[in-house]
């Protein structure tokens, strides 16, 4: 290890480097604050000529923003749930089974969210096509279901590996049937981690784009809503405010996940 | 056959194996343990009495062998539907739960009355001298505090038969003398029969009643600790109980008259004067003190034998100093035991 810095300080050009990679990061999504308030509709002029919340107003009474918002929110909570089920199932499979074909399993519960988003698209949309199904709010689930399953596979089963095989064992052997053992053993040692996974799952869910362009037909869920905004230059306003949701809306459960990750860590 | 009062068999194994893949973790154990014993399995690591153990436990099933509780077949039986509790090595506490909830989890799972259960648990923690510790959390206890709380929710149960897996392995050697000797105390009030598996074998010759030595899977001798080791069956459990000389072949031929092997104590072997005669009852032969450490209450000699061997004798220091101990070493003498204390032996590996 390098000797730390005795007084704990970082110098002052390590500070301004920090604060400009700090500017690069979050300078679009200030320009997006900023922008939600402009009186200047259509122009991104700087300074803006004058502030104003009538953004604010004027989304609140366009239903395809809470058509999309909705979706957005009913797709997310079903996929998240969905995931919760599946990962944890997988998780509890994978962490004691021996059997062929182990290892490669992983690999395939990893993959999807290691493949880029338009290869799971667009075999999601032939397999969709194939099987001849329509285009529904299931299609987009099952597209986010993929790849949320991964958030919760990995919590459950990092915390699992973290659990003492022996607890199970006592709770057995002290007259608990396997039910018993999840519910009063098992569940509670990874009920954070299921928390925390399926938090990043909605939030991953939530934000979701290209999966959901091959899976969602007509559907808009708040992304692509926003995505089809853009073609609407005097909206963008109000396509600012709309951000401004989704960026609150994923901050949120990152935040309370990654303290709930590392409260148990610890 | 015709034993008057034949203590009845708390657990039965018979032929019992367990097999993963190539390896015999159990290989062909046959074992009886009585009802109220405290009997212990005794072998170094991976000598099988672990699995053994856990076959008991039900966390193993047997590859082949019957194995009975009570004669009850229960090879196949799950360990939540046997009168059994264990133990465990890392006392596998729950950690998100009180010390209380730990406790009463067996009589929770089995619906026993809240009333009922919260008494069961308290008279248990005063047993184990833990009084009003129901609402700690195990992290904020210490490790023979946790073993104590780990005994109580095994006991608790009321099992027929308490397994104990190593437990006091990660205690210190104070608080496991002490625990040795509570464990004991609280076996014997309550009657019921301890199975104790440990590698330890001066803990099982103190705690036992009677125990099996393990080696590679399979079971060397069953008896009581004077049984094993005054009459050890096998070199193995000469050498793993206590400390022995094993001499064979020529070496013992030139000791005994005989070239089988035998075990001799370091502890009945007398050192006498190079001139001492050798009686009829007595094997002898002469030596030179090649090394002396003296530790206090006795020393431990390493004589160089005239018939070829190394010898370790332990003479009590009945009058000796320690000065006097250094100035035998290089000196001549006379080794004499008792033929009957020398014990002979199959070869085992």
């Amino acid at each position: 290890m390098k000797p730390s810095n005795p007084t704990g300080h970082a110098s002052l050009g390590l500070k301004i480097a920090v604060g400009l990679v700090l500017l690069f990061l979050h300078f679009p999504l200030l320009i997006i604050l900023l922008y939600a308030f402009t009186t200047e509709e259509a122009s991104f002029q700087f300074p803006p000529p004058g502030l104003t919340t009538q953004w604010i107003g004027e989304l609140v009474n366009r239903t395809d923003f809470w058509n999309a918002l909705s979706l957005s929110l009913s797709v997310a909570a079903v996929a998240t749930l969905l995931a919760i089920v599946l990962g944890t199932l997988l998780a509890a499979a994978i962490y004691r089974g021996k059997f062929f074909g182990r290892e490669a399993l992983t690999l395939l519960v990893v993959l999807p969210i290691a493949l880029p988003g338009i290869v799971t698209g667009i075999s999601l949309r032939s397999a969709i096509s194939l099987v001849d199904l329509d285009f529904t709010f299931w299609t987009i689930v099952i597209g986010h279901t993929t790849f949320c399953i991964v958030t919760v596979y990995n919590n459950v089963i990092a915390r699992l590996r973290r659990t003492a095989h022996s607890q199970i064992e006592a709770s057995m052997d002290l007259g608990a049937s396997t039910f018993q053992t999840f519910r009063y053993v098992v569940l509670p040692n990874i009920a954070t981690a299921l928390l925390a996974g399926g938090m990043l799952a909605f939030a991953l869910s939530f934000d979701e784009v290209i999966v959901t362009t091959f899976t969602a037909g007509q559907q808009q869920t708040l992304p692509i809503w926003i995505l089809s905004q853009l073609t609407r230059p005097r909206d963008r306003p109000v396509t600012n405010v709309a951000a401004l949701f989704v960026i609150l809306a994923t901050f949120i459960p990152i935040l309370i996940a990654y303290r709930f990750t590392r409260e148990t860590s610890e | 056959m015709t034993t008057p009062v034949k203590p009845s068999v708390a657990v039965r194994l018979a032929d019992v194996c367990r097999y993963f893949g190539e390896v015999k973790a159990v290989d062909h154990v046959t074992l009886d343990i009585y009802d109220g014993e405290f009997f212990s399995l005794l072998g170094p690591s991976g000598s099988g009495k672990t699995t053994c153990l856990r076959l008991i436990a039900g966390f193993e099933q047997p590859t082949s062998g019957s194995i009975q509780l009570y004669g009850q077949e229960v090879a196949s039986v799950p360990p939540y539907e046997r009168d059994v509790n264990t133990v465990f090595q890392d006392y596998a506490l729950f950690p998100h739960m009180t010390v209380g909830q730990n406790v009463a989890y067996g009589l929770m799972v089995k619906k026993v009355p809240k009333a009922e259960r919260e008494r069961r648990v308290r008279e248990m923690l005063d047993m184990v001298r833990l009084p009003g510790m129901e609402n700690r959390k195990p992290s904020q206890l210490s490790g023979g505090q946790r073993q104590r709380v780990a005994l109580a929710r095994a006991l608790v149960n009321q099992p027929r038969v308490l397994l104990l897996d190593e437990p006091l392995g990660a205690l210190d050697l104070k608080l496991r003398q002490q625990m040795q000797i509570e464990l004991k105390a609280i076996q014997e009030r309550i009657g019921i029969t301890f199975i104790f598996v440990t590698h330890d074998q001066e803990e099982a010759l103190t705690m036992s009643d009677r125990l099996a030595v393990f080696n590679h899977g399979k079971i060397e001798q069953v008896g009581t600790p004077a049984d094993l080791y005054e009459r050890p069956a096998t070199g193995f459990v000469a050498g793993f109980v206590g400390t022995t000389n094993l001499v064979s072949g020529d070496v013992a031929y030139r000791l005994t008259g005989s070239p089988e092997m035998f075990s001799i104590r370091p502890e009945k072997i007398r050192l006498c004067p190079p001139d001492t005669p050798i009686t009829d009852d007595l094997h002898g032969v002469g030596g030179t003190v090649r090394d002396a450490i003296y530790l206090g209450m006795h020393t431990r000699y390493l004589v160089e034998t005239d018939a070829g061997c190394d010898l370790i004798v332990v003479q009590q220091n009945l009058e000796s100093s320690s000065a006097d101990i250094h100035a035998t070493r290089g000196s001549r003498v006379k080794l004499l035991w008792q033929k009957a204390s020398a014990r002979h032996l199959t070869e085992t590996n």
